[in-house]
C-alpha cells in the first residue's frame, strides 16, 4: 500500500475556479494561503465545539471547548486579514459562513468525525503538534500581521499539543480498550497527515518571499515528534496507509459538508440575525 | 456589559461632579501639547476602573492588556485570540472612556508582542489570590484559601480559558489557577 501514489484530483482537472487566482498574483496567493490556515482553525474549532455538553467528565468538556474557542479565534483573526487582502468587503463572518464546500482551503484532517472520545485525541495530537511547528515559523513571517497572528497562537496551541499528547499516551498505555480505541483513532487519521507537509505552487510561492512556510522543513521534526509520543504510550508507528490529498484545492470529503450546514445554517437563514 | 454597568455608573457620576474640567481637556485635545499629560492621567484612571468581565475584581490595567496611553489613543492587547470577554472589555472601556468626556480617544488592538502573564501587575496578583484564584506562577503553586503549596491539578482547563482547576491536598478546597501565559 505504501508505495501507491497519493489519490489526488490531477491538477489539469481542477483548473482555476471563480474565486481561484493565478499563482503569480501576490494579492491571490497571500488570500488563498490565509484561506488555508483560517479553514483549519474554523473546522476544527466547529468540529471540537459538537462535544460540548457531551463529554465523558466535565474537565474533558471545558478541555475541548476552551480549545474550540481559541481555534475560532485564531479562524477569526485570519479570515477577517483574508477579507482585507481580497478587498471585496468580505470579512471573517461572511467568510465562514458564506462560503460553499468547495470554496474551503482546510486540510482533510480537521474535517475527520469526532468519533469517540480517542478518535477526537488522535486527530487533536496529530493536528496540534504539526500547527504548533507551522506557527513557531509562522512567527517570523515577512508578514508582519501573519507573524502577530502566529506569535499570540503559538502559545495557545503548545497547550493543545501538550493536553492530546498526554490523553494519547493515556489511552495507549491504559486499559486493552482505551488502547484498541486510540489504535483505531489513528489508523483513521493516519493517511490525512502527509496532506499537512504537502508543498505546491502557492506554498513555494509565498516562501520564497518570506510569507509562508515550508512544512517540508519541519518534517522530520514532526515525525521525531510523533513517534517519542507513540512511544511513550507503548503504541507502533503510524500505519503506512495510500495519502489522501486535496483539501486545499476544495477537494474534500463528504463530512465537510454536513459540518458546515450545521456551522451555516443560522446566519444563512437569518442573514441580518443579531443578538 | 451589564456585569461592567456598576463601574461605567460610577465613572458617570465622577464625569458629573467635574463635567467642566472634562470639557476643558476634551476642548485641549485640539490644541496640540496642551493638556496631554493631565489627558494620559485622567485616562489611566478611568482604566483603573474598568474592570476585567469575567474576573471583576482585577482591572484592565491590573491585568496588562493595556499596552500604552497617549491622549488620543489608547492600545489593549488580547489575553486569549479566542477570549469572548476581549470584545466585551473594548466596549466597556468605550463605554467608560466616553462617559469620562475621551470621546475622541481611540482604541486600538495590538497583537504583538504576544500578551503574557507576566504584565499582571504586583496589585493585580494580590487581587487574585485574595479573591481565591492562584494567581500564575512558575514556582510551586499555593492555595489561595489555606497557602499550603500541597496542591494538584485537576483539569488543565477551567472555566475561562485563561485558568486550570486545581485542588488544595491540605484543606481540601478545590481553586482556579491562573495559568503562566
Amino acid at each position: 500500500m505504501a508505495s501507491l501514489p497519493p489519490i489526488d484530483i490531477p491538477p489539469a482537472t481542477t483548473g482555476n475556479g471563480a474565486f481561484d487566482a493565478p499563482a503569480d498574483d501576490p494579492n491571490g496567493a497571500l488570500f488563498d494561503y490565509l484561506l488555508r490556515l483560517g479553514d483549519d482553525s474554523l473546522v476544527l474549532g466547529q468540529r471540537l465545539s459538537e462535544w460540548t455538553g457531551h463529554a465523558a467528565s466535565v474537565e474533558v468538556d471545558l478541555s475541548l471547548a476552551n480549545i474550540a474557542l481559541d481555534l475560532i479565534g485564531q479562524a477569526t483573526l485570519l479570515l477577517d486579514y483574508a477579507g482585507e487582502v481580497e478587498g471585496r468587503g468580505r470579512d471573517g463572518d461572511k467568510l465562514a459562513f458564506h462560503r460553499d464546500v468547495l470554496d474551503f482551503r482546510n486540510c482533510l484532517l480537521v474535517e475527520q468525525p469526532n468519533g469517540d472520545f480517542a478518535q477526537t485525541m488522535a486527530r487533536q495530537f496529530l493536528f496540534s503538534t504539526w500547527q504548533r511547528r507551522l506557527l513557531r515559523h509562522l512567527a517570523g513571517s515577512a508578514d508582519a500581521r501573519i507573524a502577530a497572528i502566529a506569535e499570540k497562537a503559538v502559545k495557545e496551541v503548545t497547550y493543545h499539543a501538550e493536553l492530546a499528547a498526554e490523553w494519547v499516551i493515556r489511552l495507549g498505555d491504559g486499559t486493552e480498550e482505551s488502547r484498541r480505541r486510540m489504535m483505531d483513532g489513528l489508523e483513521w487519521m493516519a493517511r490525512f497527515v502527509p496532506e499537512l507537509f504537502e508543498a505546491d505552487g502557492l506554498t513555494a510561492f509565498l516562501a520564497e518571499r518570506g510569507v509562508a512556510a515550508d512544512p517540508d522543513s519541519f518534517r522530520a521534526d514532526y515525525e521525531e515528534e510523533v513517534g517519542a509520543v507513540l512511544a511513550a504510550a507503548g503504541l507502533p508507528l503510524l500505519p503506512q496507509q495510500r495519502p489522501i490529498l486535496g483539501g486545499r484545492r476544495g477537494h474534500h470529503s463528504e463530512h465537510l459538508g454536513h459540518l458546515l450546514c450545521t456551522m451555516q445554517f443560522l446566519p444563512r437563514t437569518y442573514p441580518e440575525a443579531v443578538w | 456589559m451589564v456585569k461592567g454597568g456598576a463601574a461605567i455608573e460610577q465613572v458617570r457620576a465622577r464625569d458629573q461632579q467635574s463635567r467642566s474640567s472634562g470639557a476643558l481637556s476634551a476642548a485641549a485635545g485640539g490644541v496640540e501639547g496642551l493638556g496631554t499629560n493631565r489627558d494620559c492621567e485622567g485616562i489611566r484612571q478611568v482604566l483603573a476602573s474598568v474592570p476585567d468581565p469575567e474576573i471583576p475584581v482585577i482591572s484592565v490595567l491590573d491585568l496588562g492588556i493595556v499596552r500604552s496611553v497617549a491622549a488620543d489613543r489608547v492600545v489593549i492587547t488580547p489575553t486569549y485570540t479566542g477570549c469572548p470577554a476581549t470584545q466585551v472589555i473594548e466596549r466597556d472601556i468605550r463605554a467608560a472612556l466616553d462617559a469620562a468626556g475621551y470621546r475622541s480617544v481611540r482604541i486600538e488592538t495590538a497583537l504583538s508582542p504576544a500578551w503574557t502573564t507576566d504584565w499582571i501587575t504586583p496589585e493585580g496578583r494580590e487581587k487574585l489570590r485574595a479573591y481565591g484564584i492562584a494567581p500564575p506562577t512558575r514556582g510551586a503553586v499555593a492555595c489561595p484559601q489555606c497557602g499550603s503549596a500541597h496542591t494538584e491539578e485537576i483539569s488543565r482547563f477551567g472555566s475561562t480559558p485563561c485558568k486550570a482547576l486545581w485542588r488544595c491536598r491540605d484543606c481540601a478546597e478545590p481553586f482556579d489557577l491562573f495559568k503562566c501565559h
